[in-house]
């Protein structure tokens, strides 16, 4: 079993900002191309040293010499925050982007599962669909036809094979195409769970997918932020961060390194510099005692505040703050946000700054390691579109401040606490129901 | 339990930056022709969908282009058309015009509408303007059993030269892809193209001899003229179907020299920008 099913020799892609995802219009080009060309001759004329450093800035490398091999059957988590290269390194793997340097061996075929339901055609029926997606994503048609009743078991949408899509629910048309999907049995499978579309119950369906794949014995690489997907489903795990490779081996080993080598997964707080081409940004986040300093240490039995400092720079519409408390797995114990308690935060957000202070009631978290997500949102056409984020941060930790159960050396369990009241029935009271019951005998 | 995969007779497969100018991938092709015909067919399914008279409008295009032609150029203009009556002369250079220009518009935003299929999934690129060329050609047969019922109605009747008409079917086809590889792909960076390729279709309609006959160009001029291969796809029709002396010798050659060149030169670019064309669409 050493062959390898996936290795990536220093590999690098570059990006060259403003090239990265515009398209643009003739006269754009023409009209920077002047400008441009002024700028550069009066800094190469005037000002050597920005010259020089310009050039760098304007390209950013996604991915940056990054080696690793990936065995046939392992299964591979790939975490690193946001904009460490994950989704690139999946797009150059599927072949959707080229790299710029460096080189990939692949060996058997390469699925992802970020593609379900592409070039689904809206004005053809379900079944020329099943054929037509089943083409797109690299099957032959003797496959398709092999498999096109299994496909339509699959996604239960038996009587309206021969209706054109457009008529489908969003659901009909998740379900096909996912059934389409399910059905290519690549040996090497990728999945971005950070862009995978649909609902909550579609995405753990590819993640339940994913643990049959996994059980197959195929190659899978798995993009997630949720760390206990990752353990769950992976032996090993790859730690990407700005573009770089830090750790690879055992997956347990990849998450504690990303968490405590991190740059930001390290900060005691968040500060960001204002960037106005986000409509909305988390500007500072930090966790904060009842006198308002900073802290990491908090008694089990004190209750403190996370202090969040929000950016809105263009008008935000259905605008949703989320709030993630995570344990030492990284699993969520508690997530709460900004409409729970004001829905009218859901109407139209005006520019300004906004400091919130999240208050957490004592006791609730059971003595442990914690931290914080916190998520950015706005209304899109179809879905909420994440406009900042801010992972796996600002860890603190619960203390126990001298509880019943330090006193006795005993062990606090579940996942949080209330310090529940126990209340006793008086002993004569007792007495009389017991008394009822061998009566009943 | 684990099922062992054997990787060692899967085929391999590299990724790297392009190493050299051309590298056309001529087996890979071969490996997703399937496709291609999944595309051909999607694009003649929906061709006419929603739409009342459907496949109809294959014939009424040219048909109607060409009564008005007939009446302008025709009758008012009295252009000479070298004997042939006039409907059938200009109906005869519609048909492969037709066949071009759609395949040209059709092509030039094959890449752009296809955004997210570009940005999710790998396969050959070039089977999107490709299908889009072909799948034209359902039109023109549609459109060919009618000029059959007018040069039956004239009484023309074909010599053997109708034998070289694949030849000048494959040429307009070839031009249309040539072009399509082009626009295409600059229209993934710029969307200028959106508004070029109209406007460069309807100039070109009149830079081709399609309501006049390429005798009114003087002979000296004829070879230049050639530079346009739509030029010489039309007087080629002409003379395989309507038996018209052939006026386009060194044309000929001129113009198959310059498809070449357009197709050789747009396969090419096509190539060099496919590899960005995810990052940029």
């Amino acid at each position: 079993m050493s062959e390898y099913a996936i290795r990536a020799e220093s590999l690098s892609k570059r990006y060259i900002i403003g090239r990265r995802e515009r398209y643009r219009m003739l006269r754009d080009v023409l009209r920077e191309t002047a400008v441009n060309a002024w700028n550069t001759a009066r800094m190469a004329l005037f000002d050597r040293r920005r010259f020089a450093a310009r050039n760098q800035d304007r390209m950013i490398w996604a991915l940056d010499d990054v080696s690793f091999e990936v065995k046939a059957g392992d299964s591979v988590g790939i975490i690193g925050s946001n904009g460490a290269g994950k989704s690139t390194l999946l797009k150059i793997l599927a072949r959707v982007t080229v790299p710029t340097g460096g080189r990939v061996r692949l060996r058997g075929r390469v699925r992802s599962l970020l593609e379900v339901g592409t070039g689904f055609h809206p004005e053809l029926t379900g079944r020329e669909n099943v054929y037509l997606n089943g083409a797109i994503l690299g099957m032959r048609k003797f496959e398709i036809d092999r498999k096109f009743d299994e496909i339509v078991a699959f996604s239960e949408i038996e009587q309206f094979l021969d209706t054109p899509v457009k008529f489908y629910s969003s659901g009909m048309r998740v379900r096909l195409a996912f059934a389409v999907a399910a059905h290519l049995e690549p040996e090497i499978l990728l999945v971005d769970e950070v862009l995978a579309v649909g609902d909550v119950a579609f995405q753990s369906k590819c993640i339940g997918k994913m643990g049959d794949v996994v059980q197959e014995g195929r190659t899978v690489l798995f993009v997630s932020h949720n760390m206990g997907a990752v353990k769950a489903l992976c032996q090993k795990g790859i730690y990407l961060e700005r573009g770089k490779a830090r750790y690879q081996g055992a997956v347990d080993q990849a998450i504690e390194a990303y968490l405590n080598t991190g740059e930001a997964q390290q900060a005691q707080q968040i500060e960001a510099a204002p960037d106005r081409s986000k409509p909305m940004q988390i500007l500072h986040l930090a966790v904060v005692d009842q006198a308002e300093k900073l802290t990491q240490q908090i008694a089990h039995d004190q209750p403190f505040a996370v202090r969040l400092r929000v950016g809105v720079w263009d008008t935000v519409y259905r605008g949703i703050l989320a709030l993630s408390i995570h344990n030492n797995d990284m699993d969520t114990i508690i997530l709460s946000q900004d409409f729970e308690k004001d829905e009218s935060s859901l109407l139209a957000r005006q520019p300004g700054v906004y400091e919130y202070k999240i208050q957490v009631p004592a006791p609730l978290l059971v003595p442990g390691h914690y931290r914080l997500s916190i998520r950015a949102t706005r209304g899109g056409r179809k879905r909420d579109l994440v406009v900042d984020e801010v992972q796996h941060v600002c860890p603190f930790e619960i203390f126990d401040n001298g509880s019943a159960y330090a006193r006795v050396g005993a062990k606090w369990g579940g996942i949080v606490t209330g310090l529940l009241k126990w209340e006793c029935v008086p002993k004569v009271e007792l007495e009389r129901q017991l008394k009822f019951l061998e009566e009943d005998r | 339990m684990k099922e062992t995969t054997l990787s060692s007779h899967l085929p391999e497969i590299v990724i790297e930056p392009p190493r050299s100018w051309i590298h056309l991938r001529l087996g890979e092709l071969w490996a997703f022709r399937e496709l291609l015909y999944f595309f051909i067919w999607r694009d003649i399914k929906i061709r006419y969908k929603q739409t009342v008279l459907g496949a109809s409008w294959a014939v009424l295009q040219p048909f109607l282009t060409m009564v008005v032609f007939s009446v302008i150029f025709g009758r008012l203009a009295q252009l000479p058309t070298d004997g042939i009556p006039y409907p059938v002369f200009s109906y005869t250079a519609l048909l492969p015009w037709q066949l071009f220009s759609r395949a040209l518009s059709d092509a030039s935003a094959s890449l752009v509408g296809s955004q997210q299929m570009i940005t999710k999934v790998y396969f050959p690129r070039l089977f999107l303007p490709m299908a889009s060329v072909v799948s034209g050609l359902v039109d023109f047969g549609i459109a060919f059993v009618v000029l059959l019922g007018l040069m039956l109605f004239y009484g023309i009747q074909p010599t053997l030269a109708v034998l070289a008409l694949p030849f000048f079917l494959l040429l307009a086809m070839l031009t249309a892809m040539a072009l399509g590889m082009w626009l295409s792909a600059l229209n993934v960076r710029y969307r200028d193209i959106k508004y070029v390729a109209p406007f460069l279709i309807q100039f070109w309609l009149y830079a081709t001899p399609i309501a006049y006959s390429s005798s009114l160009i003087p002979e000296e001029w004829r070879v230049l003229y050639g530079l346009n291969p739509m030029a010489g796809v039309v007087e080629g029709f002409r003379w395989a179907l309507l038996g018209q002396q052939a006026n386009f010798n060194a044309m000929l050659l001129v113009s198959i020299g310059m498809v070449m060149l357009l197709f050789v030169s747009g396969l090419v670019y096509f190539q060099r920008m496919e590899l960005t064309f995810a990052d940029v669409v």
